[in-house]
């Protein structure tokens, strides 16, 4: 080993500097190839315009665009809305005031994030359409009509907003209790009320946190597929799965998806915006924050509110779901409903896995390979939670498809192979949407985990002698433990309930838990959706309970 | 345990120098220290060391050994250095006895066994063996994290700011037990702190860093009573510069007498006497140098004070508008604005050319 150092050459490259060098730049291609993944399906969607069949564009233009663009309006203004005062009303009241069970509905208003949208649509039809035990019961009782139809604009905007709020009201509760106080005090010894405070300073200062959560919320509301086929609401999502189911036209869907993706560009910017305002927006750490008492006739009013919506956002639903499921247990707990729960863990296994494997390298790559390309990388790879399911379907069947033509036509020529499909047949397709779709869900557990691990823990383990495979093993992976399984469980819980990339991407016979509720709930079998739907609850709960109780524990 | 020699280290950071020409030794077994303000480059210094950076030019050796050179390092797996973090940098998943076995390998479990009981008696944890770093104080953790860089008996040990943060009284207890155990398991250590109290406690060599330079290597005491240059008089203890005139060869005058001892200022003289007359210097006057004595005819305006328990600290105001220190029995109370007696008690003399 030479002892004396070149003086002569001060910035010479270290002769491990190439390798180095190679290892970063891999890091960086791994995480490139997982962005690409996401770009897949938009680059896909609106490549279809470069071959555009006029037939088909004429006649999305004239009869099937603007009634969609108008629904859509409608629908994003009214669950944008609702959605926001449902939200932030909630929020404020189990914040920062103090009345008997708040305690009790600061985690309970959480849980009708446990019901699919779907679910509660079709049960509050069931409950409330004219042939319905309420209206039949108003009917038989009072001799009462015209209750307004639930089959409605009104209705799918109701159903959309006490499913969608739980997304404002978490971002905006955390807003309140953790800026709140000292802002409010600080208000209050400016000689404002607490409810001047409100308006003036704390909505205000909680802004880009609603606006996030609203986005979110809007996210999913684009996205929608299973209420408004229940409901018979046109939007994109529908008018992609027509497309694809009843006129077989791929460019029809592909065209009809790079619109959505459009709307939902849109929101994507404004909610990164946001997050981009809400690191700005806090204020040192928050004091324990002392609530406002109400006096017991707005106590009374705020129970009355928080249970009101409670009761028809998560209780009713889920009790008529029991009871329909108490009808038809009998029969309907039988060997293919084994399966379809089979096909749906087995999924949701599979894309956790895939999930959770994906994050973790990306995250990881993020962490050997800092830099601003990485970040912008690590953005674009998670974008996929805001593309619909079913835009995903289409700009993730068409590649593959193409893959597939050529790998027959290969197949032909070389190894006289003569079936119709290699890759279309399999669970690729839909495990890759489920991937993209649902990687950013992965990657926040993943990545604050790895944030959690710092470089002063990697570097005592080096100087006491591990190398990089050991530092994983002994270091890295038994911290991520309790990370790695947040994020399969959420990005399971999310697979269970998705329905429209299981829908048009499944292989024959792969019928899950949600195909079976979009089957007899598009036959208007309300009660034997009831049992498959009551399972999605069930599995719907546990990243709710994963989610009140981050806030508490302590390592690990 | 070996010798460290740091031969004209530099290191840069994306064209900025963040330590220039770093030359030291530290003998086999010796506890040595890097002390300077933040941003001066002894943590850089530290992690050059422990080979967690490269170095644009010079050498580092440990035990003769070549670890760094430019465009070359050992990587810090293969250094068999035990290093001390700031945040303790310990596995939380890990137990304490866990954590102090991380690094034993290749040895049988038994040795390995009582290593880790051995280390956890020296350090005062034996009975936390089964506990979680989360379960520990801070002070507790910072132990279990010396135990853990100790117990593959690396050659050298390095510490960043092993005290920072522990509360001040723990501070100086634990920087005394540190020093105990280092010396029982004879290591070489080397520890970066900004609290020269720290250093002194612990060290038997100092390095006073500024600016990614070293400025004096040097024992405690000789740093405290001999500076060499402006920074390290101002950074190390307390004290004033005063204006004074250089007589002859052994003795200079300032406002309040004459001192006398060896000038280590070069007034350029070479024998002439008439010359040295005009040589004007800065003296420096610990607080200790300026004795209150009720008799002395030379009076100054106390202008501040500070209690310290058994002394106060005046800073006195001298009949030219020169301020000094002076260190005085607390049962010498005297007020603001009131004029006491003082005298110069300085052994020998300090003093810088005049900028």
């Amino acid at each position: 080993m030479p002892a004396t150092a070149d003086s002569t050459l001060p910035t010479q490259a270290p002769p491990g500097g190439a390798f180095v060098c190679a290892a970063r730049r891999g890091w960086l291609l791994a995480a490139l190839a997982v962005a690409a993944l996401v770009l897949v399906p938009v680059v896909v969607t609106f490549s279809a315009f470069l071959d555009i069949e006029g037939e088909v564009l004429v006649h999305l233009a004239e009869f099937v665009l603007p009634d969609l663009l108008v629904n859509t309006f409608w629908l994003v203004l009214g669950v944008g809305l609702g959605v926001s005062v449902l939200g932030v009303s909630l929020a404020w009241i189990t914040a920062m005031c103090e009345f008997p069970g708040r305690r009790l509905f600061d985690w309970a208003l959480l849980l009708p994030l446990a019901l699919p949208a779907y679910v509660t649509a079709f049960v509050a039809i069931g409950l409330l359409d004219f042939t319905g035990p309420l209206q039949t019961w108003l009917r038989e009782n009072w001799n009462l009509t015209g209750l307004p139809e639930i089959r409605s604009r009104g209705g799918v905007i109701l159903v959309m907003s006490l499913a969608l709020y739980p997304y404002v009201y978490l971002i905006a509760k955390n807003a309140f209790a953790t800026q709140g106080a000292i802002a409010l005090e600080a208000a209050q010894s400016l000689g404002l009320s607490r409810w001047q405070g409100f308006f003036r300073v704390a909505l205000p200062m909680a802004r880009p946190w609603i606006a996030a959560g609203l986005m979110l919320a809007l996210m999913e509301t684009l996205a929608d597929f299973g209420t408004m086929a229940v409901f018979n609401y046109d939007t994109f999502t529908t008018a992609i799965y027509k497309a694809w189911y009843s006129l077989f036209s791929l460019p029809a869907a592909a065209q009809l998806a790079s619109i959505l993706i459009l709307l939902v560009l849109v929101a994507v910017v404004f909610e990164q915006r946001s997050r981009a305002q809400m690191r700005y927006g806090t204020i040192g750490r928050s004091a324990a924050t002392r609530r406002i008492r109400l006096t017991p006739p707005l106590a009374a009013l705020a129970l009355l509110y928080a249970g009101t919506v409670l009761a028809v956002a998560f209780v009713i639903p889920v009790t008529q779901l029991a009871l329909w499921t108490r009808e038809v247990i009998a029969t309907d707990l039988d060997a293919r409903y084994w399966e379809f729960a089979w096909h749906s863990l087995l999924l949701a296994g599979m894309g956790a896995a895939g999930v959770v494997a994906v994050a973790l390298l990306l995250a990881y790559a993020g962490r050997q390979r800092p830099g601003p390309a990485m970040i912008w990388t690590q953005r674009v790879a998670t974008l996929g939670y805001a593309f619909p399911g079913a835009v995903l379907a289409v700009g993730l069947f068409i590649p593959v498809a193409a893959l597939d033509n050529w790998l027959i036509g290969i197949g032909e020529n070389w190894f006289g192979f003569d079936g119709t499909e290699i890759l279309k047949g399999t669970l690729l397709v839909m495990l890759l949407a489920y991937l993209v779709r649902f990687l950013a869900v992965g990657f926040g557990p993943v990545d604050s985990g790895l944030h959690r691990i710092t470089r002063s823990i990697d570097e005592g383990a080096r100087s006491l002698g591990t190398g990089t495979g050991e530092l994983l093993a002994r270091v890295h992976l038994p911290m991520l433990r309790a990370s790695l399984f947040t994020a399969a469980t959420l990005a399971f819980v999310d697979i269970m309930k998705e329905m429209p990339i299981t829908l048009m991407t499944r292989p024959f016979g792969w019928d899950t838990l949600a195909v079976r509720v979009f089957e007899m709930t598009s036959e208007g079998e309300w009660t034997r959706a009831a049992l498959p739907s009551l399972a999605i609850v069930v599995a719907g709960i546990i990243p709710i309970i994963l989610l009140t109780r981050r806030g508490t524990h302590t390592h690990g | 345990m070996a010798e460290l020699v740091l031969d004209s280290v530099s290191q840069a950071y994306a064209r900025r120098q963040v330590i220039t020409d770093l030359t030291f030794t530290l003998a086999e077994g010796a506890i040595g220290c890097l002390l300077g303000p933040s941003g001066c480059g002894k943590t850089t210094a530290l992690r050059c060391i422990a080979g967690f950076e490269p170095i644009q030019s010079g050498s580092i050796r440990i035990g003769g050994e070549t670890v760094s050179r430019p465009g070359w390092m050992l990587p810090a797996e293969k250094r068999r250095i035990g290093m001390v973090f700031q945040d303790y940098a310990l596995f939380p998943h890990l137990t304490v006895a866990g954590n102090v076995g991380f690094g034993l390998r290749g040895i049988s479990r038994t040795a390995r066994e009582a290593r880790i009981g051995e280390l956890l008696d020296l350090v005062g944890l034996g009975g936390q063996a089964q506990h979680h770093p989360h379960q520990l104080s801070g002070g507790q953790q910072q132990r279990v994290a010396l135990a853990r860089a100790l117990a593959p008996r690396p050659r050298l040990i390095l510490m960043d700011e092993p005290f920072s943060n522990l509360d001040v009284e723990l501070r100086e207890r634990l920087s005394l037990e540190v020093r105990d155990i280092l010396r029982r398991e004879a290591t070489t250590a080397l520890i970066v702190t900004h609290d020269q109290h720290e250093a002194f406690a612990l060290a038997d060599w100092v390095g006073v860093m500024h600016e990614g330079r070293i400025q004096q290597w040097d024992t405690p005491y000789n740093l405290y009573h001999e500076p060499t240059n402006r920074f390290v008089a101002d950074f190390v203890g307390q004290g004033a510069l005063l204006p004074g005139e250089v007589i002859n060869d052994h003795q200079v005058e300032i406002e309040l007498g004459v001192l006398d001892g060896h000038i280590p200022v070069d007034c350029g003289t070479g024998g002439c006497e008439a010359c040295v007359r005009h040589c004007t210097v800065d003296v420096l006057l610990r607080p200790d140098d300026i004795i209150h004595d009720d008799d002395s005819l030379l009076l100054a305006e106390v202008e501040n004070k500070a209690f310290r328990g058994a002394d106060f600290l005046y800073t006195l105001r001298l009949p030219s508008g020169q301020r000094a220190l002076s260190l005085v029995p607390s049962h010498h109370d005297h007020a603001i604005g009131e004029k006491i007696g003082i005298r110069l008690a300085a052994d020998h003399v300090v003093a810088f050319p005049r900028s």
